[in-house]
């Protein structure tokens, strides 16, 4: 087989693997703005903070130490133990729940019944705060994050493309693992929703605001509990983006992967977020390995927008998001 | 009434206004402590105050007069570093490091119309080294194209003095930044016959894999790097990844912190930077910095990044503005030098390697002497390696020096295109 035909196929092997990631970090997205209809500005904060918070914990760092440190003259830095992995994982997930009460008793209570551009511009708010909270909290310097998750070449797929085509293709063994885990959350999340009490009275908040609470469905606990389990996708993105990029404050930034993956995928619909990210993970990793080198190169970030953008002009609602018609 | 107010306004302004003009030295400090780039500002932002903290609980200040460092954060953004010029050059500012290419491309003709000089010390508009063109600007002592044709030169030792056949890619961040050194590198290709290859990286580089899939199909002999800020920690493990040998991967001095090579953990171990000065705390300096200003509580920030490269290069910075001060106030004849003043001091600086050791920083950087003319240095360079079990970065060449008979006309020429264009008249006939 051609060289270039093969390289080609390991680039569309690994655009598939990149389109993963980013599907973990539009599926945050997708579930908030299902069950309520907001689209979270913050969501790649929370990925940043759930990250920052885990190897807080693991590490056993004291939180907000350099403001103690000036408030009382002290020298304290960490506590002396570490946290095992899981147990820093539980501990983790139990800040992220705290903060999804938080945010719905001190942002989103007073905002039922507004515009939906006045919940974007909160989450915006939202988002600047939590970042900055994020860096009192847990310092701005860059954190190495160690989980377990394996990395780096994967031994078995070199070596079996190398015996079939006489090239061994590079497949990163942390891609595979967050395409395991992007696999089981899609599972999960869609037998919560089907299968369960609370996943029917999610999205039966998400079909109808007043039904649902005509039906006595707290349409506040059920934002509570899509914020926790939005707190919990972007623990599992920041584990998978940490772990790959190191814990730093540029994580909050792979929000902007997400967004291409949100248009072509739609904004309501948990298969869109995958399939989304594929298509985008391996469009622009064959854009860049084709035409890249004709015009300079660092194609990426633009075509995935402007391939979105050429969904949109056929489908507005994306591949898989319902078509809302509003009359004026 | 009125007249009584009137003149407790007038008295009132009178005070505001003589603000900037008491007895001390003003030094903005344009920092990023947030945001994407933060891990590479905090250090340095650290490292330059420390400096002036030590100068002032040491020796008072400077001849006699104290530094007062004003910080304004840029988060590393172009418009907020013009808007951080804007607020703080009223306070009597006599210089401005700004601590970005992009930033330091638009003070370039705010500074030399308010007559304001600016020191960007490994980084900004490598021309700006031709003093008969930029009166105001001095990037000593080495600029990005030093860098590139250094890391050549190291190379060409690594191989017998010839690069013929070899192919050297470049991995450079997609900005004015990264692009500073592709002329010098084909200029410099022409030179040594080596195939170059360029493979941009958009911001911020978090995802690298198509770069770093081209890299390995195409297997360059050696791989340059231009990057900053989460960019170098990405592209590092993307070559432990691919199991690119690290030895033969080599960073801009941007590119060679402890940030950027931390998080890859053992897979960078071996990888090299280019290094214009030294780091860790094997130095003197750092006896006087624990007993004047960390055991005193005066640290700058957190206190944790003392030592590391980049606060290493933000107290270098600070050194070498201090010194030029000095310089200013010899000249000048006073201690309250006006930034102009304080131009005369740059250009006239000379900082020896007995200086150096006198100053605490033996073996630290390089000597070099400033002129009219030359705003550039010697543009010297050292190779350090990351040691990952040690955790620390090892020098391992002498300075090298860079190929001006390249370099020369590449700066000659850009420098000259400016001054046609701005019409400029040149300096030092």
């Amino acid at each position: 087989m051609p060289d270039q035909i093969l390289f080609a196929l390991e680039v569309t092997l690994n655009g598939l693997m990149a389109g993963v990631l980013y599907s973990l970090v539009a599926l945050g997205f997708v579930l908030i703005f299902k069950a309520s209809g907001i689209f979270n500005f913050a969501q790649g904060v929370m990925a940043l903070f759930a990250a920052l918070t885990l190897v807080g914990f693991q590490t056993g760092q004291v939180p907000f130490a350099h403001l103690v440190n000036v408030l009382f003259g002290t020298h304290v830095e960490h506590f002396g133990w570490t946290m095992p992995t899981l147990a820093a994982i539980a501990a983790t997930m139990a800040v992220m729940v705290v903060m999804a009460l938080l945010v719905e008793r001190l942002v989103l209570k007073g905002l039922i019944n507004q515009a939906p551009i006045i919940l974007f511009m909160a989450t915006i708010g939202l988002a600047y705060f939590l970042e900055g909270f994020g860096d009192i909290m847990w310092g701005a310097d860059i954190k190495r994050l160690e989980v377990g998750l394996p990395q780096g070449l994967s031994e078995t797929i070199d070596a079996a493309t190398f015996a079939w085509f006489g090239y061994g293709f590079f497949i990163d063994r942390l891609d595979i693992v967050a395409a395991l885990v992007a696999a089981a959350l899609v599972v999960s999340l869609t037998l919560f929703s089907q299968y369960t009490r609370h996943g029917r009275a999610l999205r039966a908040v998400a079909d109808d605001h007043q039904a649902a609470l005509s039906v006595g469905i707290s349409l506040r606990a059920i934002w509570v509990l899509v914020w926790s389990i939005a707190g919990f996708v972007a623990l599992v993105a920041g584990v998978m983006w940490g772990t790959k990029l190191g814990v730093q404050f540029s994580l909050s930034l792979i929000a902007l992967k997400a967004l291409p993956v949100l248009m072509l995928g739609g904004f309501t619909s948990i298969p869109g977020a995958i399939i989304g990210g594929l298509i985008v993970g391996v469009g622009e990793k064959l854009f860049e390995f084709a035409v890249g080198p004709l015009v300079g190169g660092a194609t990426e970030n633009w075509f995935a927008y402007m391939l979105a953008l050429v969904f949109l002009l056929f489908r507005p609602q994306g591949l898989f998001g319902e078509r809302i018609i509003e009359r004026v | 009434m009125t007249n009584t107010r009137l003149a407790l306004s007038a008295a009132f302004a009178a005070l505001l206004a003589a603000g900037p003009a008491m007895a001390e030295l003003v030094i903005p400090n344009l920092s990023y402590r947030t945001g994407p780039y933060a891990p590479g500002g905090i250090p340095y932002a650290d490292g330059f105050n420390d400096y002036f903290t030590l100068l002032n609980e040491r020796d008072g200040g400077i001849g006699g007069e104290r530094v007062r460092t004003i910080e304004c954060e840029t988060a590393y953004n172009t418009e907020k570093g013009v808007e951080c010029y804007e607020a703080t050059k009223g306070e009597g500012s006599l210089v401005y490091n700004p601590l970005s290419t992009g930033i330091t491309y638009q003070l370039i003709p705010r500074a030399t119309a308010d007559g304001i000089p600016l020191y960007t010390p490994g980084y900004g508009r490598t021309s700006a080294a031709n003093g008969k063109v930029f009166e105001w600007v001095f990037n000593y002592p080495a600029n990005y194209w030093d860098a590139a044709s250094v890391a050549i030169r190291y190379l060409l030792d690594e191989n017998g003095g010839s690069l013929a056949g070899k192919r050297i890619a470049l991995v450079y961040h997609n900005s004015a930044y990264g692009k500073e050194p592709i002329r010098t590198l084909q200029e410099l290709a022409t030179k040594h016959g080596y195939e170059f290859v360029e493979i941009a990286v958009d911001h911020p580089g978090q995802e690298q894999k198509s770069q770093w899939l081209q890299i390995r199909q195409q297997r360059p002999d050696y791989v340059l790097m231009w990057g900053w800020g989460v960019m170098n920690a990405v592209a590092i493990q993307e070559a432990a990844n691919i199991r690119y040998p690290m030895e033969n991967f080599i960073g801009v001095w941007w590119s060679g912190s402890e940030n950027d090579v931390l998080p890859a953990g053992d897979g960078a171990n071996g990888y090299k930077s280019l290094a214009m000065h030294g780091s860790g705390m094997d130095y003197p300096v750092y006896a006087a910095l624990k007993q004047h200003v960390y055991d005193k509580g005066l640290a700058s920030g957190d206190g944790d990044q003392i030592g590391s490269v980049l606060y290493s290069r933000g107290m270098y910075a600070a050194l070498v503005i201090a010194e030029a001060i000095r310089k200013a106030q010899a000249i000048a004849g006073t201690a309250q030098i006006t930034p102009a003043q304080m131009r005369d001091g740059l250009e006239q600086l000379e900082i020896t390697e007995a200086r150096m050791a006198e100053l605490g920083l033996p073996d630290f950087g390089q000597s070099f002497a400033a002129s009219c003319a030359d705003h550039g240095g010697p543009g010297m360079g050292r190779i350090q390696q990351w040691d990952a079990a040690a955790r620390r970065w090892n020098l391992i060449t002498p300075f090298i020096a860079p190929d001006m008979d390249v370099l020369g006309p590449l700066i000659e020429a850009d420098s000259m295109a400016f001054a046609t264009e701005n019409k400029i008249a040149l300096r030092c006939q």
